[in-house]
């Protein structure tokens, strides 16, 4: 028997249950992209039957981390950046978990950037969704690594020189298995691509486009916006790799030219995921790990049984 | 000569054998019934540097290196020889011989591989003058002849053994019986072979040198050849470790090897990340899914780990890492041991943030040390760090096989299981109050994802009792005193643990002080001191924090004076033992060396005679530092 029996339970969608009892006064904006981000991952979770007490949601730090606050479920609120290492150890402890990472453009593509293209390539089965709001939010309106070129903050007074970063381009070459990009002003493709991601067996990444009202002088709304499925203009096979990347490419330029442009990218459904990959070559147990420290049957191997011998 | 035990040095190039064939040996010479010692010596490069390893063996306990050697294996730099390397390395392959001239006793024995460094060569570095002058016994072999004769080049190193056998009179029966569990039996043989034509050889010798191999009954127990990393791997898997998270990095390199061959094993989980910020997370991820799990690096990649190290600080994750001492500041000498990191490991992460350090003082303790790092991490949820160097972590010694025969301890601590939760579900109405500022002994028990009913939010932003983001006053005034009161619990626990070790007389004048890899190096000065008419006893120190304060002010207050050891130059544990206990400054002094080379005990002898005597140390890379009110 599990001792985690909230893991796949079945059980009747409440979204409810993903609101905290004492819901924490909102520390985000009026307006702010993020309560987006949040509405549509509860629908989400609802919608896939799952258990609050069976979801892990790992956040960086910047207003974007700030979700664990008002999603109901285990939380890890980590450091800047690190939201992801945290997140897939979760997962190999034990799989049955459904994790979830989130936070921010500067805590994913900048700080973080390391982490997100090695959880990737390792196709890690979870999903992580990116706050992008092309901004630091929560340290006062600096630029980000997706802030367009020329954009000016307090730290790039004369216009940032840099070119932004492509993080979907970034994505698919790391090795993501599923890539889209979704929007604050599109709950219910949000939330859809949301399930997806969540359902899909491998590492899942959702490049969020958050407003930020406050610090983001462009006052970007991302709208209006096309989703790319549903529009005739846009014919490409979100399987092929190759159409894929050059969808993205021009996704991600258009967006500079003020055209807001979602939908799914990328997806892979064929390549195991890195749990299944490490299974199969030994290195991962069949049982879930983190299983054994509840079972008082279990066996444990001992140093004085196999190891000390070659030493004699 | 009249040396009551061998100091053997085998010389080579990196890549020369040298580590399998002085393990080979001394495991030979512990089956036989001797204690046995390693020490090894070895460049931060692949190729083209000269390594060494000391096999230091004798009837009764052999507890550290010696001083100096007296029988040297010289087998000349095989990798010097390649025509199209000369020209970076130059002619190096007499090194592994004239390298050594400086530490072998006088009357040592020389046995160098002739078919490798060239006996006109020898001239030049002046290997005859040297060895009349200091008495030296010299036996060119050509070894790689012997060697080729049987099979390949490498195993030149056997006929070196071959040719000592003879020369020291001892029956290679062990060492070959070690060799056929090896290899398989082709190859096997002709390593007999080539041993057999090696202690031929030296029968041609007119003269043999007047000094033989030191003998005992063969032990009573079963003996374990171990390295610190060997114990302390397999003391982390008896505490039911089944996750480590790593990135290379010498000396730590070794545990995580260790770790990721056996783990699949044992049904757990190694990864190998993208950097130490990354190996410490994961460890914090896997050990709050409910998973035992480790991390840890040397210096460089500790210092990586500083800001995940407060995150599980904060969010009362349990949490062990090992920091694995090499030379610094910065890349400084990869392979050389130091312990110049006690500070960084103690007081690294941002506010008043809190670790339990353990600093192992042979391989025993490794072992016992890092069992109990996982019950105290997992049982106060609070990071562990056990702190060694590179010298423990490759030195060989042998202990009872029986040694490791002990249960192993899977608990995972303060954390409840589905039925505990349930019950109690009332005192947690609204919520599952994870922080609760009434825990028992400062802890509160911790839930896991998956658990019916127990979800809440860690975070390293302060939180209130259910885990949400809080900076009450109060709130915050209570949790840090909490989480830092958790602190003289710990400190009774590891008091009863007994992790000091005292050494010699009860009474004593003076006092030697020594933390970490140094002691038992120190314990032999101490046997010396003593047996020469001083009056000295010692106290190795593994706890660095919580300090065992009464402890060691009841060792200091009961001598004159105390010399503190250690592989620094700012004597760093010194200065911990005067802002712990808040006195005895006018009472230590400090013997230090940083060279990255670590104490022989004479050296530790010399150093404190000099020290009581007050004069200068002669000529040697060691710093006295005497008291603060001298
Ligand atoms: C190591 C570290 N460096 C810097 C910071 C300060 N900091 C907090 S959030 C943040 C950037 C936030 O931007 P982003 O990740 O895009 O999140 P947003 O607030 O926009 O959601 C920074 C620089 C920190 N907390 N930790
Ligand atoms: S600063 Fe911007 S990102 Fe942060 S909460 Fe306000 S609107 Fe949202
Ligand atoms: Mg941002």
């Amino acid at each position: 028997m599990s001792a985690f029996s909230a893991i796949g339970e079945q059980r009747e969608p409440d979204e409810d249950e993903f609101t905290p009892g004492i819901e924490p006064q909102p520390t985000w904006c009026p307006g702010c992209g993020d309560f987006a981000v949040n509405n549509a991952l509860k629908k989400a979770m609802a919608d896939l039957g799952k258990n609050p007490d069976e979801v892990l949601l790992c956040t960086g730090i910047g207003c974007s981390g700030k979700l664990n606050s008002y999603f109901e479920s285990y939380g890890f609120h980590t450091i800047h950046g690190r939201s992801l290492p945290v997140a897939r150890a979760a997962k190999l402890a034990n799989p049955g978990v459904e994790v979830v990472a989130a936070g921010g453009d500067g805590d994913g593509y900048g700080i973080g950037g390391n982490h997100f293209m090695h959880t990737a390539r390792e196709n890690h089965d979870m999903t992580y969704i990116v706050f992008n709001n092309e901004i630091f939010g929560l340290t006062k309106g600096q630029t980000s690594p997706t802030s367009p070129k020329g954009h000016k903050s307090k730290t790039q007074p004369s216009g940032s020189a840099k070119d932004p970063v492509r993080p979907l381009s970034l994505s698919l070459a790391s090795g993501a298995s599923y890539v889209a990009r979704t929007a604050a002003v599109n709950p219910n493709q949000a939330a859809e691509i949301l399930a997806e991601a969540i359902e899909h067996d491998g590492f899942a990444h959702v490049d969020f486009l958050t407003q930020c009202p406050t610090w983001n002088k462009d006052a970007r709304q991302y709208v209006p916006y096309t989703d790319v499925q549903d529009s005739d203009e846009y014919d490409f096979d979100v399987t092929n790799r190759q159409e894929a990347g050059e969808m993205m490419y021009e996704v991600e330029s258009k967006l500079y030219e003020g055209e807001v442009l979602t939908g799914r990218f990328y997806r892979d459904s064929e390549r195991p995921s890195y749990g299944e990959e490490k299974r199969s070559t030994g290195e991962m147990p069949g049982e879930p790990l983190a299983e054994r420290y509840f079972d008082e049957d279990a066996e444990w191997e001992r140093s004085a049984d196999s190891l000390i011998e070659k030493h004699t | 000569m009249t040396d009551d035990q061998l100091i053997w040095r085998i010389a080579g190039g990196s890549g020369d054998g040298i580590d399998s064939t002085s393990r080979n040996f001394a495991k030979a010479l512990m089956r036989s019934g001797l204690d046995v010692f390693t020490h090894r010596h070895y460049p931060s490069r692949i190729r083209g540097g000269h390594t060494y390893v000391e096999v230091r063996a004798a009837e009764g306990e052999v507890r550290s290196r010696g001083d100096g050697y007296n029988v040297l294996l010289a087998l000349g730099d095989s990798f010097a020889r390649n025509p199209q390397e000369e020209a970076y390395y130059g002619n190096e392959e007499l090194k592994p011989l004239y390298e050594n001239f400086d530490d072998l006793h006088e009357g040592g024995i020389i046995v160098y591989d002739s078919g490798l460094i060239d006996e006109e060569q020898v001239e030049e570095v002046g290997l005859h003058e040297k060895a009349e002058e200091n008495d030296w016994h010299v036996y060119p072999v050509d070894l790689r002849a012997i060697a080729k004769e049987h099979g390949r080049e490498v195993m030149r190193n056997n006929a070196g053994i071959g040719v000592l056998s003879t020369l020291l009179d001892f029956d290679t029966a062990y060492y070959e019986e070690i060799i056929s569990g090896v290899f398989d039996e082709e190859i096997a043989e002709a390593n007999h072979d080539v041993i057999a034509d090696g202690a031929a050889k030296a029968e041609e010798f007119d003269e043999h040198p007047d000094f033989s191999m030191p003998t005992a009954d063969e032990p009573e127990e079963t003996q374990a050849l171990v390295s610190g990393s060997d114990a302390i791997a397999y003391g982390a898997l008896d505490a039911g470790c089944r996750f480590i998270a790593g990135y290379p990095m010498t000396p730590w390199t070794d545990v995580f090897t260790i770790m990721s061959q056996t783990l699949p094993k044992f049904g757990g989980i190694s990864e190998q990340v993208e950097d130490e910020i990354a190996a410490a997370s994961l460890a914090i991820g896997a050990s709050h899914t409910g998973v035992k799990a480790m991390s840890g690096s040397s210096g460089g990649g500790f210092a990586l780990m500083s800001e995940p190290l407060g995150l599980a600080e904060m969010t009362e994750t349990p949490l062990v890492l090992i920091e694995a001492m090499r030379a610094g500041p910065s890349t400084g000498m990869p392979t050389k041991p130091e312990q110049a990191d006690l500070e960084h490991v103690l007081y690294t992460s941002q506010g008043d943030s809190a670790r339990v350090v353990m600093a192992p003082g042979n391989h025993r303790e490794c072992y016992e040390q890092i069992r109990t790092a996982f019950e105290v991490a997992y049982d106060y949820q609070i990071p562990t760090v056990l702190i060694y160097d590179q010298k423990l972590q490759g030195e060989l010694r042998n202990i009872d096989a029986s040694f490791f025969d002990r249960d192993p301890d899977p608990d995972p601590g303060s954390v409840l299981d589905e039925a505990a939760i349930e019950e109690a579900a009332e005192y947690h109405a609204e919520k599952f109050k994870r922080f609760r500022y009434d825990g028992e002994e400062g802890v509160s028990p911790r839930t896991v994802p998956g658990q019916k009913g127990g979800r809440f939010l860690a975070t390293g932003n302060e939180h209130n009792e259910a885990g949400h983001i809080s900076e009450d006053p109060t709130d915050r005034t209570l949790q840090m005193d909490r989480r830092l009161g958790k602190f003289e619990h710990i400190r009774e626990e590891l008091d009863a643990e007994g992790n000091q070790t005292h050494y010699g007389p009860d009474e004593a004048e003076y006092g030697v002080m020594t933390w970490g890899s140094q002691q038992d190096t120190v314990f032999e000065a101490v046997d010396r001191l003593d047996e020469a008419g001083h009056s000295v006893k010692a106290l190795g120190v593994s706890d660095m924090m919580p300090y065992p304060v009464a402890e060691v002010s009841e060792f200091l207050e009961s001598v004159e004076e105390c010399v503190v050891v250690e592989m620094n130059a700012t004597g760093q544990f010194r200065g911990l033992t005067q802002k712990e206990t808040g006195r005895f400054g006018p009472k230590l002094s400090s013997l230090l060396k940083y060279d990255g080379n670590p104490f022989e005990p004479a050296e530790v002898v010399e150093g404190f005679e000099s020290s009581v005597n007050g004069e200068e140390l002669g000529e040697t890379n060691m710093k006295y530092v005497p008291a603060a009110g001298d």
